[in-house]
This record gives C-alpha cells, structure tokens and sequence, in this order.
C-alpha cells in the first residue's frame, strides 16, 4: 500500500445515551424561578418522557466520540457524485447565526423583520439571475421538495388551461426522487431511454409525447456528467403540445455563468442551496432546493411571495393562482442566509470560476483515470464522470469493493451503482475546491486500488480496515429491524 | 477567491492533460445555442470584512430578544439552547458529512440519529420514529398520506384547531391527489369539536393537535376512541414539544400515528426554518413510513453498529411507488434535537416544562387579574388566547414601537375571533417581563 | 450467482417467464418463488403477501419481495382466490432463499382454471427462455 492520508489512530468506544448517566443528573442550567409552580390538571399530567440524565461533561463526551466516527469535508476529500460536496466556507455559519436572524421569529410583523426579508428578496434575484429564469421562490425545503413544487406548478398550469394531465416523461438516468414527486401528483412516469452517447434524443421524446403527456423532467447536465446537447430541441417538442419542461437543477454546479436555463427551454427549474451554493449537508440536512420559473409559471409559485415597494420589503398572498404552501413558514431560511453569503462572496466571476474548475477537476480526473476503469460514455464530461467495474470483472471486484477500499485510503467513496443505466457505475464529482494535489492522490489511491484488485483481491473484499466498524449486516438490520432502543 | 485553491500553473497542467487550451474549451459539447452567458449581473464581491459589515446592518434590521420582548409562539417558540449543545452541534464532522450511505465511515452520524430516533419515539409515546422530515407541516401531511396508504380510504379529519399554516400545506399536498380533508370546528371551551365524527363514515384518519393552535390541550383519550370506533387512525399533531414534559404523551392516549415540529428542542427560530419534523407510529405501520429510518445492527466481526434500513421504502429504490419523496431531510435539525433531549434529561426536561407552564399561567393570571378576558377556558401549556378591548390592533403597533411584540393576531388565521391574541411565554421571559407587558396593555 | 446449470428446477412444477412456481396440490396450486429468482434477488428480508380470501386473475401483482436494495413484485401465475398465506414468512423471509420449493411456499390458490396452469411451462422450456435471455 502507497503512503496515504489515511492512518490507524486512537477510536474511542462510546455506549448509548441511556447506558450512560445517573438518575438526578443534569447538563442544562435552568433559569431561576420567578413565579409560583401552578399544578397542571393530574388527569392531563404524565410522568415526563423517559430520557437518561447525564451530566455536561458526559453530553459533550458523547457527541465529541462520535463526531470522531464521521467523514466530512473539513475531514477530506468526498467526491460523491451527484451531491456537489464543495467547501462549506466557514464565514457563511457565522453570517446564519448572527442573533438577528437566529433568534427573530417567523411571523413577526413586516416592518420588525425588514433584514430577513430584504435578504431574501436579492437572493431570490440572484437565484434568477444565476439560472437565466424569470422568478423564484424560496419555500422548498429540499432538492425533492424543490421538484415537487415544479411538479405542482405543471399542475396549476395544466389545470388553469382546464385540461388535467396524466402522464410525465422521465429519462433512465434520472434521480428515484423526480418519479417519486411525480407520482405525489398523480403523474404516471413516462421512461424513455437515453441514446448510444448518454443523452437524449429529441426523436425518443417526440415518440412518447403526447397531449396526456403533462412535460418532461430533465437532469442538465444529467446524472452521467453529460450535457444534454439536444435540449433545445426536445423543448420544441414538448412545448408543441403544450407540455412543461422542468429542470432538475441538482447539476447546476457545472453551468454557472455558462448556461442560461430559460434561454435552452427550461419552464421550472429547481436548485439544490446545498450542493451548488455551499451549504453545509449536515448528516443529511437541511438542504433548500428553491424553484426558479419563467413567465408563464410565475403565477403559480408558493405563497406568501416577497414583494418591494420603495425600499420597503413585505410578504404578498395575493397570488389567487398560487399552488399555496409548502412548509409552514418562508422555508430554510438559516441556509438562505448562508447561500447568500456565499454568492456575496463569490461575485459572478467567482461563479462562473467554480464551475469552469469543477469541470476541469472532472475532466483531469476522467482522462487520468480511463486506462485503469471502464469509461462507459469517452466524451467530455462536466463536473462528473462516471466509470464502472468492467475492467474488474475478470478478478470478480466490483464496485462496492472499491468504494470501500477507498475509505482504507483515506477518502470517501464516490457515488456508486447509480446512474442505474450504468452496471457497477462509479459516479465522481471531485468539486472546484478539490486541489490538484489532493485530487492526484485520490487518482493515485484508485489506481492502486485497481492494482490491488488484480493483486490482492481478498484486501478489497475485506476493506475497509481503518473506520470505526467492518462492514455491516445491513441483511440483519432489514430483517429484524431494531430502529429504537 | 479563497475557495478555490488552483493556481495558472495547475490549471495549464491540468488542462494539457484534459488536451485543451482554456477554460472556455472544456464546455465545447454545449452547443453554441445554449451557450455562453454575457456574465452575470451580480454585486460585486465582498472581502470578509465587508460581507461581515454588510450581515450586521441586514441583522439590525430585525426585532429580536433580548432587545424586544416577543411574546409570539404559535409554532416557533424560544427557548434557551445551552452553549455545549450549540459548540457540539458545530463540530465540523456533524455539520460537513453527506447522508451516511456509506455506514463504516458514518458512525457517529448513524449512533446520533439512531438515539434521537430513540428519545423522540420516549418523548411522544411512540414505538418508531423516523430519522426527521423538513417541518412540522410536511410530517403532517405525510402523516396523513401514511394513513390513507394504510386504511385504503380517501378522507381524513383535521381539527381546525390544528396549526392553519400547517393545515395550509396539507391542502398543498392534498389538492392534486383528490384525497378529501375535512376540518372539524372548534368548541366554545377552545377544544375541537368532535360531533361531526359520528356522520362521517369512510375516514382513513382523525388528526388534532394537542396543545393546539389556542394553546389548549384537547382530551386525546376520547378522540382516539371516536376515530377508533369509526375505523380511522388516529394522528396526533404539536407544535410544542415541551409540553409532553408534563403532559401525558400521544400514545400512551390511544395515538397511532404522532407528528409535529420539533423546533423546541434547542433550535433556534431562524425566521421559521430550517425546523425538524418529528413523526413517529406504531410498529405494526413501520413500512409504511415515509422518510429514512436508522436500525442497529452488527458488523462481520459482531461489533455493533448502525446503518440506514427499510430503504425499500424509498425514492432511489422503489421510485414512483415510494412512501415519499423525501431524500435530503433535516438530520442535523435531529441531532440538535438529540442533544438538547440529552442535556435537558428527563428530570430537567419535566422541570423546564413544569417552568414553562407556570411563566405562561403567571401572564394568564395576572392579565385576567388586569380584566382581560381569556375567552376559552381549557387548560393550556404555555401559550393562551387572550381576548382584548376592541380596537386593540392600535394599541398593539404602539407597542412595538416600544420593542414589545404583545402575541400574535388570531383574526389572521380565525377571521371570526376578532380582538383575540395569542399570547406565549417560554422560560425566557422574566416575571418582570411579564408584569411590563401587563402594565403596558392596562396603559 | 448461479450459473443456470447449478440451479436447482424441479421437475414436478410449472414456471411462469417472472420466475414464480406452481404446484398442483388436489384441487388447488401452491405458488412461490423459483432457485433462479432467489438467487437474483439475493437474500430476501421481506415478503409482503396478499390476504386470505383476496382474488387475483392471472398475471396479476399479488405481493412483493424485498432483498435489502431492491424490490420486485410477484405475479400470479394461475388466477384464484388465496385460500392460505404462508404465515412463516413474516418472521423468517429467508426461508424463500434456503428452501424456495418447500418451506419458503408464498400463497396457496384455489384457482379458477385449473387448466391455466397447463399454459405455464415445464423445466425445460423454462430452462430454455433462461439461457435466452
């Protein structure tokens, strides 16, 4: 094995929670009592919720382990493609947590919560201007909320013109989310396949278009790293029978200051904050995928809308088309004022910047890399590419082999078997912020990686070898689930 | 730019490798139609110490505590987060990693969640809980979708009393599937009304929030037997997690599915989001929840440990006939919550919650003292429906000149409850606070 | 995975192109899963199967089959009322991988055809459609 960042070191066992304390023990500093107690009615009174008592010095242990067991961006390289794991540049957590904003509360009166509105305003125009669309809402919570607000604008849309649709076209290559939100308005997912060159063909959609067909969601650049050349086009199609064409923004990291959305036919598009703007992931979340739209669909977007007079910022429901609501209050408001700063940092050179180098990143990373595994599509690619475990085949190493050796190297493991048109893909998105150096050595740990597979292969099948556990019975764990304890 | 760490060097050398020449080259299968932007019409970019500067004047702009006195809840409450949560809750590996789909080096996000999985199902009487969903709203619909998938049936009842921008979102989510949501009225006592439940036949589930939106706690012994009876599920909603400190939990009173907001358990307001989605159920219902569960399991070498199951519930593998779309959810939202359930204790988390009530009871008493009149009599946890004289909407901009947020305005939500206020006091107000804001409105 | 000549198909039952079984019992038919579907699937968690007394027509989806990432539906090979469920599987789903034939049996139908059962194909046809594919 080649020197790597990656080491054995100290990892400190930690039991559950309620395996930890003391009854009687506490971790929070109550504040001194300056009222009498008032009994609550016995009949309506429990006995409180059954939690362990522990100290503060057990609490900050606790979570400090097993802070210690995760990989994050600060820790190292996290080329998972598809979900853009840039830097989350630190100044963004300070600019979120200023009092002003992390203590002001949602439905405070216009005129006590000008800040809060006036940012949200500009970033709905920046979202505009970065994607070329005409407005934007803030409200989705996520990148799968952000596609079911697209999916119902569509709706509203169809519904105003008084013919409901019933069926949408949906590319192999898309995200299980976009059928998934689809399928919470009642469309039946259209599939149709992509061509020999990992796109679309404006034939294979002017063949399953029809006037039951409510549009089409597409992935620009889609989830094999590829630009679809042929967008403009399948637009036409679309549009020629009235149908809608939604974008799947989760890629827009490729295409800042290069692509303008509206411009190539896109009606609604959705951005994920936290991929291409920067925004922490956090385990998981929160995320905010807002929609961005055209003309026709603005009509439609969420309620309450941010509107401006005089320099005075307000909240407006007078929409009497709008699809309504989308969470309870203006959405994730904590990770728009974080997206913000990042796009107040960066500038619209900045922008365009990080995607020309997440590309570059990403076409360094393919060309270096196709000797060693199977490059399925040989083009350029934007700020992914995809490879399999073709060239593996003959020493019975897969995908899941490799990812996990990966980890025993010291980064972690690209996206793997999706895009699902793709056996065995392996799916890398380094990002803009990866440096060259860093990115050699990934390219240098999978090479030896590939080396191993034709070496060694019980290493790889055992791997990984340096994280706090082997690997897990997920076999168990969905047979006899056990999801409390 | 500081992000972006290429020098003109590396770019030339990686670009040779690539076999362009510039930057611009790398996009050559973009077909000139489509390409390229004049650039971006943006502000120009700011140094650190200007975007500081610029944050700080959007901050000053905004009415918060300690400098106003915001006696607002109605599902965004404050309370006080201790500092060893918020430092922990920053930890770079917490706040920087992806969904753990890759369990060996995603333990201590899996151990984490696994155990809020654990407290919050204790907190609301609940067998299973999911991993977080994005707010109190959406875990109701959910809930609610969850239910019709289960009893086949196409309706559900919604209290009136349930939240109404949470009502709001369900009628989001609900409008294009032609499922029916029906709301049951609310009584003179400010608990939901429940006699329309005998007529109604065909229900997939009965949802109440309790306390709810008045502030009051509905009799969830009795509603849970009506929607029984009737063959429904029975949802229970909050938007006040503290309050099952002291009140008797959801499923100990018949609930079979419970959902709220957890923006209380140590999160702070943030203009309304990103809060936590808290829904939970019976286990007999656990494959038909929506969103991602943590299970515990073991490794080949039998050392415990955590992984995310029942995936074959979800969008990336069972697409357009998952139980939701959801993907990204709200873990760190979760983990926040995990930890501050975890200072607080069970003892401290019954004290504050007995705290929370008195502050709420003393401002109660003391404004029926004053004459005001507090128009629904049932008991309440700690936010109550005040109804002031006529005319009051004046006196209420007055006082936010003088940095006092006196409730909020129920007419918004229930246009038949003119002059009515919600009022919400937390741990944080003092008795002094409270005497003011008394003083104040008798002025 | 298995190669198709390490499959184990026996001879007595009748297979369907989704890979379930059907076995003529009296006067009613025994369905489950075949070796070659098991094995694909790897190794099962959960089997989601109809109620007593539910009627499917022939072809019909009558129930799921779960490994730990993916599911796949089950087709009813003969058309009929499930008349028996095989109970076990809700706490031991793997019984469909180590014995798919007997112990690891999904649904017992009192089919309305008898003769639909004849349309379905022997091993070797089965084994045939296999090696085409």
């Amino acid at each position: 094995m080649i020197e790597t960042i990656a080491t054995s070191g100290l990892i400190l066992n930690e039991p559950l929670l309620w395996e930890k304390g003391r009854k009687g023990r506490s971790g929070f500093s109550l504040p001194r009592r300056d009222v009498e107690t008032s009994p609550m009615d016995p009949a309506l009174t429990g006995e409180g919720p059954d939690f362990p008592d522990l100290s503060e010095v057990d609490v900050v242990r606790h979570y400090t382990r097993l802070s210690t067991w995760n990989f994050g961006v600060d820790t190292g390289m996290y080329p998972l493609g598809s979900c853009t794991m840039k830097y989350n540049p630190k100044t963004n957590e300070r600019q979120a947590s200023l009092p002003g904003f992390s203590r002001s509360h949602p439905l405070l009166p216009e005129k006590l919560s000008q800040g809060a509105l006036e940012l949200m305003f500009k970033l709905e125009r920046y979202l505009a201007e970065i994607t070329g669309m005409e407005a934007v809402s803030l409200q989705p919570a996520a990148g799968a909320h952000g596609e079911l607000a697209g999916m119902l604008l569509i709706h509203a849309y169809h519904k105003g013109k008084g013919s409901q649709r019933s069926k949408i076209i949906i590319p192999d290559t898309a995200h299980g989310t976009n059928p998934a939100s689809a399928a919470l308005c009642g469309y039946r997912p259209v599939p149709v396949n992509s061509n020999e060159n990992g796109i679309l063909s404006a034939e294979t959609i002017a063949a399953v278009m029809d006037e039951e067909t409510a549009g089409i969601m597409v992935t620009n650049p889609n989830t094999l790293g590829l630009f679809e050349e042929n967008i403009k086009e399948i637009a036409e199609v679309v549009h020629a029978k009235d149908g809608l064409i939604y974008c799947d923004g989760a890629n827009m990291n490729a295409v800042m200051g290069i692509v303008d959305m509206m411009e190539i036919g896109i009606d609604v598009l959705h951005l994920n904050l936290h991929k291409t703007f920067s925004t922490p992931h956090g385990g998981g979340g929160p995320g905010s995928g807002p929609v961005c739209v055209n003309k026709t669909l603005e009509p439609f977007l969420p309620i309450p809308r941010i509107v401006s007079e005089n320099g005075h910022y307000a909240l407006s429901e007078d929409f009497p088309q709008s699809i309504g609501k989308l969470d309870t209050f203006h959405g994730h408001f904590g990770v728009m004022v974080k997206a913000y700063s990042y796009i107040m940092s960066m500038g619209a050179e900045g922008l365009k910047k990080a995607s020309q180098l997440a590309v570059l990143n990403a076409n360094y990373i393919k060309e270096k890399l196709k000797g060693v595994f199977h490059l399925p599509y040989d083009r350029p690619c934007m700020h992914e590419c995809v490879f399999t475990d073709k060239n593996q085949a003959a020493n019975k190493i897969t995908t899941l082999e490799m990812a996990k050796r990966l980890m025993d190297y010291g980064f972690h493991p690209p996206t793997v078997y999706f895009p699902l048109v793709v056996q065995g893909a392996i799916m890398i998105e380094p990002t803009e912020t990866e440096s060259k150096e860093d990115i050699d050595r990934f390219i240098d740990a999978l090479q030896h990686i590939a080396q191993e597979a034709k070496e060694n292969p019980q290493i790889l099948k055992e791997a990984p070898n340096r994280c706090k556990v082997k690997r897990l019975d997920e076999t168990a764990a969905a047979r006899k689930p056990c999801l409390a304890g | 730019m500081r992000y972006l760490p290429h020098t003109k060097e590396e770019i030339n050398a990686m670009l040779q490798t690539v076999g362009v020449d510039t930057l611009e080259d790398l996009f050559s299968t973009i077909p000139s139609s489509c390409c390229c932007r004049m650039g971006l019409n943006l502000p120009e970019p700011l140094t650190e110490w200007e975007l500081n500067a610029h944050m700080d004047t959007l901050t000053a702009k905004m009415a918060v505590s300690p400098e106003y006195k915001v006696f607002m809840g109605a599902g965004s409450y404050e309370h006080y987060t201790p500092v060893a949560a918020t430092y922990l809750l920053s930890r770079s590996e917490f706040v920087t990693s992806y969904t753990p789909y890759q369990p060996e080096m995603s333990q201590g996000t899996l151990q984490a969640i696994y155990e809020y999985q654990t407290l919050a199902s204790r907190l609301m009487g609940m067998e299973v809980a999911t991993a977080s969903h994005y707010d109190g709203s959406t875990a109701l619909a959910e809930a609610l979708l969850m239910a019709i998938r289960i009893t086949r049936k196409k309706r559900v009842a919604v209290s009136k009393l349930i939240h109404p921008l949470h009502r709001r979102v369900v009628q989001t989510y609900f409008d294009p599937t032609g499922y029916e949501v029906i709301e049951l009225p609310y009584l003179e006592n400010g608990k939901t009304d429940l006699a329309m439940l005998e007529e109604l036949e065909g229900l997939a589930a009965v949802a109440v929030q309790s306390p709810n939106f008045f502030g009051c706690v509905e009799d969830l012994k009795s509603v849970g037997e009506k929607s029984h009876a009737g063959g429904s599920l029975f949802i229970v909603s909050f938007t006040e997690a503290l309050a099952y400190g002291l009140l008797k939990n959801p499923g100990s009173q018949g609930a079979d599915i419970v959902c709220g907001e957890g923006q209380s358990l140590g999160l702070p307001r943030s203009f309304g989001g990103p809060g936590l989605g808290v829904l939970g159920s019976l286990t007999k219902y656990m494959r038909n929840l929506p969103g991602r569960l943590i299970g515990r399991t073991q490794d080949k070498e039998g050392k415990d440990g955590f992984v995310l199951t029942l995936a074959t519930r979800e969008q990336h593998i069972r697409r357009e006939k998952a139980t939701s779309n959801i993907c990204t959810n709200n873990s760190h939202c979760a983990l926040s919550a995990a930890v501050y359930m975890a200072s607080l204790g069970g003892t401290g988390f019954r004290e504050l919650s007995q705290l929370n009530h008195d502050k709420a009871e003393y401002l109660k008493n003391e404004l029926a003292k004053a004459g005001f009149v507090i128009p629904f009599d049932s008991p309440t946890f700690n936010e109550f429906v005040v109804k002031f004289p006529g005319g009051f909407a004046a006196k209420y901009n007055g006082l936010l000149d003088k940095k006092i947020v006196a409730g909020l305005p129920v007419e918004t939500y229930y246009p038949e409850l003119k002059d009515h206020y919600l009022l919400c006091a937390t741990e944080t107000m003092s008795k002094e606070d409270m005497d003011e804001l008394v003083r104040e409105v008798l002025k | 995975m298995k190669e198709i000549n390490e499959l184990n198909l026996p001879d007595d039952l009748r297979y369907a192109e989704d890979h379930e079984w059907a076995r003529s019992e009296k006067n009613n038919i025994r369905v489950g899963i075949d070796d070659y579907a098991q094995d694909q699937l790897g190794d099962i968690v959960y089997v989601d199967l109809p109620q007593k007394g539910d009627k499917f027509s022939k072809g019909e989806e009558f129930g799921t089959v779960e490994s730990v990432k993916a599911v796949s539906e089950l087709f009813i090979p003969v058309g009929g009322e499930v008349i028996e469920i095989n109970k076990n599987l809700e706490d031991i789903p793997e019984l469909v991988n180590n014995s798919p034939y007997d112990e690891g049996w999904m649904i017992l139908i009192k089919p309305d055809d008898p003769a639909e059962l004849n349309a379905l194909m022997d091993r070797d046809a089965y084994l045939e459609m296999l090696k085409g594919q």
